[in-house]
């Protein structure tokens, strides 16, 4: 049974924590051993996307050394999992330990429905619920990790029907702090997405990543949209 | 040009709120990504041409200066005239140098971006010197005495009734917005000024160094009248534009025009090889290239930066660009707008003058899969943003374009290195973190409703203009796991089957 570490990346932990509980259950149904190392805190994204390398590293070192004895580190983001499998390496270009032990969590760090469905391959690890979602594609998900097939894979594992929304590939305009240094742009972005999100018709958008889904969420709720947004995690799970 | 890139933020706003420009890009730009993405989808071995396009112009890139040499020689054994300008004003000193001393009073131009880079057009006109573009878009955007705005479709800001408008009162024509009644005025009125002028002025899309051809793409023959009709062609180009043979040359060929506008081949593909010869019929008496550094060897010397100058200046990361569809060209503030000019602007021009730019970008990665090259933009981007965030201002001393910027805010920066270094202090301890999602929650839950917060007091409020924010939950994960799932209990028998 592989011993898996769960890494709910720090929005999970704060603002969603069902998504947190959902990929739990998921995990343990498809036979793992969670657990979820309470130094975890977060992965360091934020900072080296903003360009502070010198604040993101002290987090990239504690989130190393976090996952490091387990057989696998878990998470419900895209962009987490990329920022660990994907630049960890670039952010220790000058320091050859970390970066050998960057490469080594790298290898064995996998994103929720990749684990699920690639490296288990347990989709049915999925409870039953009924209904229609849309699915948006997170950038860092799709363009950084290529997944785009699991999500679905699993949504469909757990009943549901997918309306495919048009664009569902094009961002959100989330993007960090693009969400609020380019505030205006990044609301146009929001505005066209949740447009395409609304004339798919489903009442559930789904997406593998909370910061799309806080954006997306958080728009839906400023407009009075009937749509809710909710992570892939969460509607695989229900049921069980 | 005024360079107007330290302007972005303003110059957004003002392309979100210009509705005909919304209107125009929203359709023409999504369109050339689907055309392109088609085209692309046509080759079985596209993702092979660009593994080859990209290993290529590294190869150039590494050993650019054994190459240039080769290339000059080159066009210099075939009777034709090699010039090197370090800079924006030494290029324009050569091409006005080269008209003056055979009385030149006009130039026809074909499509070059490296034109519009040292601003050529108004030195010409201050040595009294007419330029015409023969290019349609680039002619659209001369009359309208604007910029272009893309790389390879100039005017593409523009909706049909606005050129319209501009052909009825510049041209003095009857007012029609019929697309083909509109190109046969433009032909009209440049075929007569492509016979009179006494030098054709080109760019280059390629240069190849075995044979010192260079190579231009086109679709609508101005480039080619430019550098065949009259008596002197001048070729202004980068020295990233450098491909060492005619075989990788046809690699190249294949990659331009598909990423570019969806099309197999350009309509017109010329490769000049020298001035005309003494059995040929055709052809200008003279032909003299510029090779332009301007900022391109300060790109080569960093080690990460340096892969922009793989770029063929296609477009095609404008055209998949979220943010470029929303803004157009022009809010970039210089002529290399969208990911690549975001890349391109701040190391040519120097970071302290372009240092939003680089942040104008969600990094989505829809950019990096356009490109043909396989320049990987977003963690171009990344860099430069670390440069900006993390080392002094590098100004650029040579950097082309006009009067020094307005300093980007020095408060805003100071503010946020503090904000960052603290909230790094606070997520390097498991227990603060948690203190704080509390604190935070205790603090909006007053102000929220049903789990969102509408509006939260400046100088938090920038993500509340658009969309509400998450209401910290109740109770944290690492709460929930510590008083629920323990350690004990980390693979219990709940949900295992």
């Amino acid at each position: 049974m592989p011993r898996i570490a769960l890494f709910t990346t720090c929005l999970v932990d704060q603002f969603f924590p069902g998504v947190g509980r959902a990929a739990l259950k998921l995990l343990r149904r498809a036979g793992c051993r969670v657990e979820f190392p309470p130094n975890q805190t977060c992965c360091g994204q934020p900072f080296f996307n903003m360009g502070h390398r010198e604040a993101a590293r002290p987090l990239a070192r504690r989130t190393i050394e976090v996952l490091r004895p387990y057989d696998a580190a878990v998470l419900p983001s895209g962009s987490c999992a990329a920022m660990i499998r994907v630049h960890y390496p670039e952010l220790f270009r000058h320091e050859p330990r970390w970066q050998a032990a960057a490469l080594e969590v790298g290898r064995k760090t996998f994103e929720l429905s990749e684990y699920l469905v690639n490296v288990l391959g347990r989709p049915d690890a999925a409870g039953r619920s009924e209904g229609t979602v849309t699915v948006h594609d997170s950038c860092h998900l799709l363009r950084e990790l290529r997944i785009q097939a699991e999500p679905r894979t699993l949504l469909r594992a757990a009943g549901r029907r997918i309306a495919e929304m048009e664009d569902a590939a094009v961002c959100c305009g989330f993007g960090g702090a693009f969400a609020v240094k380019m505030g205006p742009i990044s609301g146009r972005m929001l505005s066209s997405k949740l447009d395409r999100i609304e004339a798919a018709g489903a009442p559930v958008v789904c997406a593998g990543d909370v910061s799309c889904l806080m954006h997306i969420g958080g728009g839906l709720s400023r407009r009075g949209s009937a749509v809710r947004a909710v992570h892939v995690a969460e509607i695989a799970a229900e049921g069980l | 040009m005024d360079v107007a890139t330290h302007r972005f933020r303003e110059n957004a706003a003002a392309a979100l709120a210009d509705e005909p420009l919304q209107q125009a890009l929203a359709k023409a730009l999504r369109q050339a990504e689907s055309v392109a993405a088609a085209a692309a989808a046509e080759r079985a071995d596209w993702e092979d041409l660009r593994a080859r396009a990209r290993a290529m112009k590294e190869e150039v890139i590494d050993h650019l200066d054994w190459y240039l040499d080769q290339f000059a020689a080159q066009v210099e054994a075939r009777g034709g005239t090699v010039h090197w300008a370090r800079t924006a004003a030494e290029a324009r000193a050569i091409v006005i140098g080269l008209a003056t001393a055979r009385g030149v009073r006009l130039v026809v131009k074909g499509k070059s971006m490296a034109s519009e880079e040292i601003d050529l057009n108004p030195a010409l006109e201050a040595a009294g010197i007419r330029p015409v573009e023969g290019d349609l878009g680039e002619y659209i955007v001369q009359l309208a005495g604007q910029p272009p705005s893309h790389l390879t479709t100039p005017a593409i800001h523009l909706a049909r009734g606005q050129i319209a408008d501009l052909f009825h009162r510049v041209l003095g024509v009857e007012r029609n917005e019929d697309p083909d009644y509109l190109c046969q005025v433009a032909r009209q009125t440049l075929r007569g000024l492509f016979r009179e002028a006494g030098m054709g002025f080109t760019g280059a899309n390629f240069a190849v160094a075995e044979t010192g051809t260079i190579v231009l793409h086109e679709n609508e023959g101005n480039i080619r009248l430019a550098a065949t009709l009259p008596r002197l062609h001048v070729a202004l180009l980068g020295i990233e534009k450098i491909v060492p043979s005619l075989t990788d040359l046809a690699v190249v060929m294949r990659l331009l025009p598909r990423a570019s506008t969806g099309q197999r081949l350009t309509a017109y593909t010329s490769w000049i090889t020298g001035p005309r010869r003494p059995d040929e019929d055709d052809g200008p008496d003279e032909l003299h290239v510029v090779l332009l550094d301007n900022g391109r060897t300060r790109l080569l010397a960093d080690p990460v930066a340096r892969d922009a100058l793989r770029c063929i200046r296609c477009g095609a990361c404008l055209n998949a660009c979220p943010v470029f569809r929303m803004l157009g060209g022009h809010a970039y503030g210089w002529i290399l707008p969208g990911p690549i000019g975001s890349v391109l602007t701040p190391a040519l021009l120097g970071t302290d003058r372009a240092a939003d730019l680089p942040f104008a970008s969600t990094l989505c990665g829809a950019c990096r899969d356009a490109c043909p090259v396989r320049i990987d933009i977003p963690a171009l981007l990344l860099h430069l943003r670390h440069l900006i965030a993390e080392l002094p201002p590098a100004p650029a001393a040579d950097a082309p374009g006009g009067t020094p910027p307005v300093p980007l805010a020095p408060l805003r920066g100071a503010l946020e290195r503090f904000a960052v270094a603290f909230a790094s202090r606070i997520l390097r301890s498991p227990w603060l973190f948690n203190l704080s999602g509390r604190m935070a929650r205790a603090f909006l839950w007053p102000i929220s409703r049903a789990g969102w917060v509408r509006w939260i007091p400046p100088p938090f409020n920038a993500w509340t203009r658009c969309r509400d924010f998450p209401l910290p939950a109740r109770q944290s994960f690492r709460r929930w796991w510590k008083e629920n799932a323990g350690a004990g209990e980390a693979s219990g028998p709940d949900f295992t089957e």
